[in-house]
């Protein structure tokens, strides 16, 4: 019995030194992170300080001269390009995006679900240099020789489909953020649709709904918001994406409204005159972009993250 | 049958039949995309490719061998400053839950996953470039990691959230103290999501031009830290822009260099996690 009191005094309470510091230490690092977007943030406001002055904020963006040798920025042309380019992709990308999520999670067994489902990841991770890699020695080609000649000839009279098909342009950049955001759309929805509950499905079929109505009226609603979520992660996908549209979109800053004509997009032209910007007005100017690009993205992300969130925590799994 | 009936059957299959269709159209666009690299990539792929420096348009036998070794160089170094912030920042996220404090920190990160890469650029070029006077590998890879960080972060915490709380339990009854337990039992519990994590994030920076394109730049030549640095994602970039059919041979081989690594990893990555969770669920 006195040994044992002994054994126990003998062991010592946990030195609380080591849980500070370790705290401390974790603290820090985290707080780091908010390190690096304030001056992310900062940075882009200091780097664009003489554009903004400059320019100020509206005369810039609707300005759509962009020539650097007589020191005109106008803004237009790459936000109207990256607009038209994303807004190409996600009608292209929601209806396949949707179309495939629905299958993996309401008709595919969960076995060939999941593993359909990391295929489309494996496609989320290939890099952009590659899409335009392949863009630029597959599809354009392909654009310039059948697909665009047959839009101008079907569609023609449309002012979209207008003009010569050089393959490169606002129509092939989508098509390519297309392919991209694909992957992104179908692996949210398909979570949200998995999140809806199985009664709801239950109830609908009980009633003398077919699968497909099911599906439609019923569990697609359901999921609504977590599906724009999806819509809105991709937006913000597309907005962003730099080489693959770097290498398809045509580079010329101009705002033409016929979807064959090439034009330019914000990550575009960043990445294209950044390195050999000189003066002092290029660069800021660039950097003013870059801002203008990083308040968009990260508004439509937030916009996105709420969506999603909302809708995750609502259902239970499907079982 | 009435119409109404056979309608609405008719309906059904054709919109389901759809959604498949769909689903093969999004898949084979990954064997579409693996074919095109193979036929257009394999034939240049030799022993020079890997061992050789660029050549000049025209002369045969030039190599990527200075884009490897500096992509290595970028990668490895962005991984050494990003993975240690990174883990440590996921950590306090699942294991110290100052509500606020955290909650900010877990929004900031999905921000921060969510900046554009090219806009990673800018801020990498201003806090390293423009001091250092000069573009160089170390400039890229803290571009790099900066991409990496929020990653890290957030894979960490979600992995170490699915450790069960019994086993740290445990070992707080035993007597441990936090820190021990976090390092002794949570961590190694966790290690497998969180190694997955890791390399997942590896990958998806290994495989980003844009914001290497005027941190690291290029070069003909063997780069280094200090000076501008060829890496192959930058390299394939430049080699499919330029009007030289050999060069852009060379780019379809590098494009299947890349992404050989890039869907290797992420197929590693995925074999770790199927082995299942360190421990028995609790």
């Amino acid at each position: 019995m006195a040994t044992a009191t002994a054994a126990v005094k003998a062991v010592k309470a946990p030195s609380p030194t080591g849980d500070i510091v370790a705290r401390w230490v974790v603290l820090v690092f985290a707080a780091s992170l908010l390190a690096i977007a304030v001056l992310l943030v900062y940075e882009l406001f200091i780097g664009s300080a003489p554009a903004r002055e400059k320019l100020g904020l509206w005369g810039f963006l609707f300005s759509s001269k962009w020539n650097p040798v007589t020191e005109d920025f106008g803004a237009l042309p790459f936000v109207y390009g990256t607009v038209v380019t994303s807004v190409v992709a996600l009608l292209i990308s929601v209806p396949f995006g949707l179309g495939a999520a629905i299958f993996l999670s309401e008709l595919a067994p969960a076995g060939v679900s999941n593993a359909l489902t990391f295929v489309i990841e494996l496609l989320a991770a290939i890099p952009s240099v590659i899409y335009g890699l392949l863009a630029i020695f597959t599809l354009v080609p392909l654009m310039r020789l059948y697909i665009e000649p047959f839009l101008k000839h079907t569609l023609g009279f449309l002012p979209l489909f207008q003009g010569p098909a050089y393959g490169v342009g606002f129509l092939t950049a989508g098509l390519v953020l297309a392919i991209m955001t694909v992957p992104f759309i179908i692996s949210v929805s398909r979570e949200s649709l998995l999140a809806v509950p199985r009664d709801q499905r239950e109830a609908a079929l009980a009633l003398g709904a077919t699968k497909w109505e099911t599906t439609w009226q019923i569990v697609v609603p359901y999921a609504k918001l977590g599906i724009l979520g999806s819509v809105f992660l991709g937006l913000a996908r597309a907005l962003g994406e730099t080489m693959a549209v770097t290498m398809v979109i045509g580079n010329d800053p101009s705002v033409h409204a016929s979807l064959l004509a090439p034009g330019y997009s914000i990550a575009a032209v960043i990445a294209n005159e950044f390195s050999e910007a000189s003066g002092k007005l290029h660069p800021a100017a660039l950097v003013e972009l870059g801002l203008v690009l990083f308040g968009l993205t990260m508004a439509i992300n937030g916009f996105a993250r709420l969506m999603i969130a909302a809708t995750t925590s609502k259902g239970s799994r499907r079982p | 049958m009435n119409r109404l009936a056979l309608r609405r059957r008719l309906v059904n299959s054709v919109m389901l039949s759809l959604t498949g269709v769909c689903t093969a159209v999004t898949i084979s666009v990954l064997f579409v995309i693996l074919g095109c690299l193979i036929y257009n990539g394999a034939h240049s792929l030799n022993w020079n490719f890997f061992t050789k420096l660029p050549l000049p348009p025209g002369q045969e036998g030039g190599g990527l061998a200075n884009a490897i070794v500096g992509s290595i160089e970028i990668v490895g170094m962005a991984g050494l400053i990003g993975i240690p912030i990174g883990f440590l920042a996921g950590v306090y996220l699942a294991e110290y839950e100052d509500k606020r404090f955290a909650a900010l920190v877990r929004y900031v990160a999905d921000l921060l996953n969510g900046v554009p890469s090219i806009v990673v650029g800018i801020l990498a070029w201003t806090l390293v470039v423009l001091p250092m006077r000069t573009q160089s590998g170390l400039a890229g890879s803290i571009a790099l990691s900066v991409m990496l960080i929020p990653i890290v972060t957030r894979q960490t915490e979600q992995f170490l959230r699915e450790v069960p709380l019994a086993l740290r339990e445990a070992a707080l009854a035993l007597g441990a103290s936090k820190w021990k337990m976090i390092a002794t039992v949570a961590v190694p519990a966790g290690s497998k999501g969180i190694l997955t994590g890791m390399i997942l994030g590896m990958a998806r920076i290994a495989g980003e031009s844009a914001p290497l394109l005027f941190t690291a730049l290029n070069n003909q030549y063997w780069g280094g830290l200090r000076e501008p640095t060829a890496s192959l994602p930058v390299m394939i970039y430049k080699l499919a822009i330029a009007p030289y059919e050999d060069w852009n041979r060379q780019a379809w081989a590098a494009g299947l260099v890349l992404i050989t690594l890039v869907l290797m990893a992420n197929i590693a990555a995925r074999l770790i996690l199927a082995r299942g969770v360190s421990v028995p669920r609790g």
